[in-house]
């Protein structure tokens, strides 16, 4: 799993049938010291998050799993949303970062 | 999943059985700023998208998690459509505008 913040929302009416009500959102990954790292993705969101909030995601096969279907073509799902990440007892990312 | 063009298709008269009778579709990938990226994939339409269109495709095993491509020799798949979508509250795609 990896952190990442929410930047945006993406509406999609035409998908793949078992994706239906599942939200999509743009998200940056961030690196250990919650810095930018990597290009931006697409995501499912099991948890109500929203732009600007710092979550956590999973890659690859496993983020289907976290989808209410299971058998759906998806690689990237927020399974929830970051108070606190911390690295070396720094306070890298999340509500208690005080610089966002 | 990333953020794609639909920029052509792909003809293959000889393939492997697998993936025989499913439309190929050549994707450029664009930034969450919709600007277009010098990186393409050749993905299986699961969806119905042409050429013109913005979709999402997923890729590695995930992509073989469709009734279409199950137990196929697939990475990459399209699984929507985008209408539009928002960055740091900008719209920066509107399909129907």
């Amino acid at each position: 799993m990896h952190l990442g913040r929410v930047i945006g929302r993406l509406v999609a009416s035409h998908r793949y049938e078992g994706l239906s009500g599942v939200p999509l959102q743009l998200i940056q990954p961030l690196d250990a010291d919650g810095e930018e790292a990597g290009s931006a993705l697409v995501a499912c969101t099991v948890v109500s998050s929203g732009p600007g909030d710092t979550v956590h995601f999973i890659d690859g096969r496993e983020a289907a799993m976290a989808c209410p279907e299971t058998f759906v073509p998806v690689d990237a799902t927020i399974l929830g949303i970051v108070e606190e990440a911390t690295n070396d007892s720094r306070v890298v990312a999340g509500l208690h970062r005080r610089d966002r | 999943m990333l953020i794609a063009k639909v920029v052509g298709s792909v003809v293959a008269t000889q393939k492997d059985p697998g993936i025989s009778g499913h439309k190929l579709l050549v994707l450029q990938v664009h930034d969450q700023a919709n600007q277009p990226k010098e990186q393409y994939v050749v993905a299986v339409d699961a969806i119905g998208a042409g050429t013109g269109d913005l979709v999402l495709y997923a890729t590695g095993s995930s992509a073989r998690q469709t009734e279409i491509t199950k137990d196929r020799p697939c990475d990459a798949v399209t699984m929507a459509i985008v209408d539009s979508w928002d960055l740091g509250g900008e719209n920066v795609y509107e399909k129907w505008a």
